[in-house]
């Protein structure tokens, strides 16, 4: 009984899941990161529907409700409960959850050292996105091709205006600031291409400003660097 | 009766403005205060059609309705308009109108600064749209962030017109923070304590306290934008140890204050309402004015939250995490004292109280999405999507909006006299609920599909479109809503039933005025012994049309209000008050006029205009206190039965107003030191030379004559204070010589400084530093000169020892500054 009552909810979500695909959805994760934090929006969306509902429930029973005479204790008392339990509580209780289960998650997202990583250096500039791999001399624009699996630490930084580089499938976005540098690591865990676009306003074009990531499987990601320095070194 | 009668009509004749043209020179609270909220709505609908387009453009992908230039346009104006020119002024006009009838006394007690503060609303706000009706308006996003709002990257006028129009709206917005806290703390009715004030005007007290220290890091930085811009010099300019980011710590260090400035006025009218039809006291009344406190506090620790995304260091982030969410628990505390107040009461389920409901689900659902927001790594995800577009406008239009429209329909009676009906009110507030939800509930959901804010078009099969379809018919859905929401109030002031006195049984003072209200509010003054006066004492409207309380003879001529004790409301003096005056009206044209000069880069013009402003302001200042157009010192007025008045005291308004904007002015130099050392200690190339440009030797000559000034002027105080003054010009000029020697080697050290003002971030920061210093030291030199000609005029002596006072603090102030300034910005940097 309990198994069928499983499937069933899981099928439920498959298909609620199912619009929620899309070139660009924070909900149709694909590396561990992206994952992390659909799965943070799923619990808060369902304990954020929880205190929603309930609090307009009291308030709309505390409208409704047939009238009594209270003494000025009772008062005193249901002030007290409603005002510490919802008031102080509630929250507390939320946000202790909340930061529980979060800053795990954020920490884990950092650019932590790591011998594995590799670094790629995105130059943002009004309106088209220069990548080079330091380490690989290889040089591409609007596209980053990356390993599944490994570390990458994106590079970001900006020629004029103030971009944002974010590929939501894969994790969370990194400002692009004139006269620094900042570093956001991605990690994709399955094949594929992805969208990447500029998330701050950066001018008439904004619009436009997107990129592609190609994640490819480890074996296929060496051919592919060797091909690119063969080219790039014939033609240069 | 016939006594009482021509009793009105002689306070009427008092208090009444000019006939036709001469409605422009009122100072009426209750006249300006309509005017803001007129003009507020006026803008409102200009910022609500805006909105319609950008809906209309994103209806369908890849549409080309409106080119990208112009939708950029749309976007910046939508935000700034709805936030500076509608949001602000329009719950500044509540208060203006609430405040004085709420703690019972006859207007505010600057008048004629109310009057300002709103001509320069006006004149900014059309300055501003000006520019979107030439196609040359601001189009970088509302928050301007620089480069892309600089010279280079927003060559034309656009983002000088927000620059400069902006601020000269926050002059408004400031005087009227003033204002408020001043009249609040100094013209509650006699007995009415802290503890018994009405629960609003402690919102408001947050509110005013709040904007007075939470626009000026806004001044500032658009003052360093539009000097980058115009003269060059490079604060935001990573090249020349300027950085764009110091920008972006400004703005929300402004603007997130800036939500709580909207947010708390709104709920100070949920926790009215809520009682008055619960029919029972606010519960947790202390709990209340905690969180609100907790609130004003803990709101200028968050503006970090903006920028999670800028590469700030993370165990700052964790702290500007969990304060974000720490926010939430003074508002539940709120949202469950007024359950708590429901829960114990007999409700009456009006009109109004439907606006309530709406706010309570649309806001804390907004408020919700906020904590989830304030979670980092989600933010990473969510950051300028869609998402957040919907999370705000839950926030703002459920946080402020639904309470402000719950409000009118419950003061409306106050207004026309006039009661609301349910008929259409119903109606406005389903399409306006329902055409919310429907715009912005699944908005959510198109920013977790990935879709950017201030995208012109976006390409189909994304599935974005179904999403952005709903949100455009749900958006015309509630703008049909508030088409029909103005129908019924323009309807009722025609055909509405007649209100009867206090319709809904309130129990605070307001609706102890006349419905409408008279000029005065009250013919007498009533002493306050409780927190709930008219249910205590229902009669209280008769007796005090009957001039049975306080204050009641008008045969001198003058508008007087009671001046009481800050804390215990204990009756201190009488303060008399400024009448109409076409100054406030010269001035802003003047500040127009600059402004206007500024945009165009007619800098000669500009100087001159200034000059021209500041002889008003000093005109204005000239027939203030004891001059003979205002309250002049006669024989018989020690056998008056009531208190001093206060241009015989040295605790006047004046005193506070100019305290109270000293802080503000405060506000605005820490940003200034802030600014320059992030430019110094964070700024990617940030440095400070070895050798000082500016003269040090000069520099503490200045300083030293300047403290001499101070020191005369002080003993000036004392003296007065002693009782034992005596040859006050000969005192005042000893005062001003000091500071005319201290403010010209101050010129002198400006002008030959060695300052490489365009080359690099310090230099300008140092020379920003000199204006301000030089603006202040001006001021007080020529405020304590025409002080020489005005003890001799007789207008400050020993029996009126007001005006010394007022300037006191400043002269402090001025003093403060110059010697911190020298420690900072010159000694420091050598000694590092």
């Amino acid at each position: 009984m309990g198994d069928r009552a499983v499937k069933v909810i899981i099928l439920a979500i498959t298909l609620s899941l199912s619009g929620c695909n899309g070139r660009y959805s924070i909900l149709d994760p694909a590396g561990p990161h992206a994952q992390a934090v659909m799965w943070l929006w799923w619990g808060m969306l369902i304990v954020g529907s929880l205190v929603l509902f309930g609090v307009c429930a009291i308030w709309w029973y505390a409208m409704r409700k047939p009238h009594k005479k209270y003494s000025e204790d009772e008062v005193k008392g249901v002030t007290n409960r409603l005002v510490v339990l919802g008031g102080i509580a509630l929250p507390v209780a939320c946000i202790t959850v909340l930061l529980g289960f979060g800053i795990p998650i954020g920490h884990s997202m950092l650019p932590w050292p790591s011998e594995q990583a590799i670094k790629v250096e995105v130059h943002a500039k009004q309106w088209l996105w220069e990548v080079h791999y330091p380490a690989q001399n290889i040089q591409l624009q609007d596209k980053i091709v990356i390993p599944a699996g490994v570390p990458i630490d994106i590079h970001v930084s900006s020629e004029d205006v103030i971009h944002s580089f974010w590929v939501p499938r894969l994790g969370g976005k990194m400002d692009a600031i004139p006269g620094r540098t900042n570093v956001l690591r991605l990690l994709g865990d399955k094949p594929g291409t992805y969208g990447g676009q500029c998330a701050e306003y950066c001018g008439l074009a904004h619009t436009k400003m997107k990129f592609e990531v190609s994640v490819l499987a480890e074996r296929e990601f060496s051919l592919w660097v060797s091909q690119q320095q063969k080219e790039q070194a014939s033609s240069e | 009766m016939n006594n009482d009668l021509s009793l009105h009509a002689q306070f009427a004749k008092v208090w009444d403005n000019l006939p036709g043209w001469g409605q422009l020179a009122a100072v009426n609270h209750t006249s300006i205060s309509r005017r803001f909220m007129l003009t507020g709505t006026v803008f409102f609908i200009i910022g609500g059609v805006l909105a319609m387009l950008i809906r209309s453009q994103l209806a369908l992908p890849e549409q080309e309705l409106i080119s990208p230039a112009l939708y950029a346009q749309l976007f910046t104006m939508h935000g700034t308009v709805m936030m500076f020119l509608f949001a602000i002024p329009i719950l500044e006009g509540a208060a203006m109108y609430l405040i004085p009838k709420m703690i019972g006394t006859r207007d505010l007690v600057f008048p004629r600064l109310s009057a300002l503060g709103y001509y320069c609303y006006l004149f900014g706000g059309i300055i501003i749209m000006t520019s979107l009706f030439l196609g040359i308006a601001p189009d970088s996003g509302w928050f301007m962030y620089t480069p892309l709002s600089s010279a280079e990257f927003s060559a034309g006028p656009g983002s000088d017109f927000w620059l400069l129009g902006i601020t000269f709206v926050e002059i408004s917005a400031v005087s009227a923070g003033v204002e408020l806290t001043v009249s609040i703390l100094r013209t509650r009715a006699p007995g009415m304590s802290l503890s018994k004030m009405p629960i609003f005007c402690w919102y408001i007290l947050a509110m005013a306290l709040m904007i007075v220290f939470g626009f000026p890091p806004l001044i500032l930085a658009s003052i360093l934008l539009e000097l980058e811009r115009a003269a060059g010099m490079p604060f935001f300019d990573p090249a020349a140890g300027g950085d764009p980011i110091l920008w972006q710590h400004l703005f929300w260090l402004f603007g997130h204050p800036e939500v709580y400035i909207i947010f708390l006025p709104a709920a100070g009218i949920v926790s009215t309402i809520i009682p008055v039809f619960a029919g029972r006291p606010l519960v947790g009344y202390r709990w209340i004015v905690l969180a609100i406190i907790t609130m004003g506090f803990v709101s200028f620790g968050l503006w970090v939250h903006h920028m999670f995304t800028v590469g700030i260091p993370q165990l700052a982030q964790a702290f500007f995490s969990i304060a974000s969410m720490l926010v939430a628990i003074p508002t539940a505390i709120q949202v469950f004292a007024w359950i708590a107040t429901l829960w114990t009461g007999r409700v009456r389920f009006e009109l109004p109280m439907l606006w309530m409901f709406g706010f309570l689900f649309i806001f804390v659902c907004g408020g919700l999405t906020g904590v989830m927001l304030a979670l980092v790594p989600f933010d990473w995800q969510v950051h300028d999507t869609h998402f957040v577009v919907a999370h705000f406008h839950y926030v703002l239009i459920g946080g402020m909006l639904f309470p402000l429209i719950g409000g009118l329909y419950y003061w409306l009676p106050h207004l026309s006299g006039r009661m609301p009906t349910m008929h259409m009110g119903k109606w406005a507030f389903w399409l306006i609920f329902i055409g919310f939800n429907a715009t912005f509930l699944m908005m959510h959901l198109t920013g977790l599909l990935g879709m950017p804010r201030r995208v012109v078009t976006y390409e189909a099969g994304l599935g974005w479109d179904w999403l952005n379809m709903l949100s455009t018919f749900g958006s015309f859905i509630m703008a049909s809503g508030f088409g029909m929401l103005m129908l019924d109030v323009i309807l009722h002031f025609r055909y509405g039933q007649k209100a009867r006195f206090n319709p809904w049984q309130a129990d605070t003072l307001e609706w102890a005025t006349g419905t409408p209200p008279t000029s005065y509010n009250f013919l007498s003054l009533p002493t306050v012994k409780t927190r709930h006066p008219l249910w205590d004492k229902p009669d209280l409207r008769s007796t005090i049309s009957d001039g049975a309380h306080g204050l009641k003879r008008i045969g001198h001529g003058r508008r007087e209000l009671y001046g009481t004790d800050a804390v215990t409301g204990k009756l201190i003096e009488v303060i008399h008050i400024p009448t109409h005056s076409w100054l406030p009206l010269v001035t802003a044209l003047f500040l127009a006029a600059l402004c206007i000069s500024l945009l165009s880069r007619a800098y000669l013009v500009a100087l001159a205009i200034t000059v021209i402003a500041a002889i008003c302001v000093f005109r204005w200042a000239w027939v203030n206190g004891a001059h003979k157009e205002m309250a002049p010192l006669t024989a018989d007025e020690e056998q008056r039965d009531e208190p001093k008045l206060h241009s015989r005291t040295m605790n006047g308004p004046g005193l506070w107003g100019m305290v109270v904007t000293l802080l503000s002015d405060g506000s605005l130099y820490l940003s200034l030191l802030f600014g320059w050392l992030y430019l110094w200690t964070v700024a990617p190339g940030g440095k400070v030379p070895d050798v000082s440009a500016v003269s040090i030797t000069a520099m503490t000559i200045s300083g030293v004559t300047l403290t001499v000034a101070v020191l005369l002027y002080h003993r000036v105080i004392k003296m007065l204070r002693s009782g034992a003054a005596s040859k006050l010009p000969a005192q005042f000029a000893g005062v001003f010589v000091f500071g005319a020697l201290h403010l010209a080697t101050l010129i002198y050290v400006t002008i030959t400084s060695k300052l490489a003002v365009t080359d690099n971030a310090h230099d300008a920061a140092l020379f920003v530093m000199l204006m301000f210093l030089l603006f202040h030291s001006s001021i007080a030199v020529v405020a304590s000169g025409l002080q020489i000609f005005r003890a001799k005029k007789g207008y400050i002596s020993q029996a009126l020892p007001y005006e010394p006072a007022v300037l006191h603090p400043f002269w402090l102030f001025t003093l403060g500054i110059f010697w911190v300034s020298f420690a900072c910005f010159l000694i420091m940097p050598l000694v590092w």
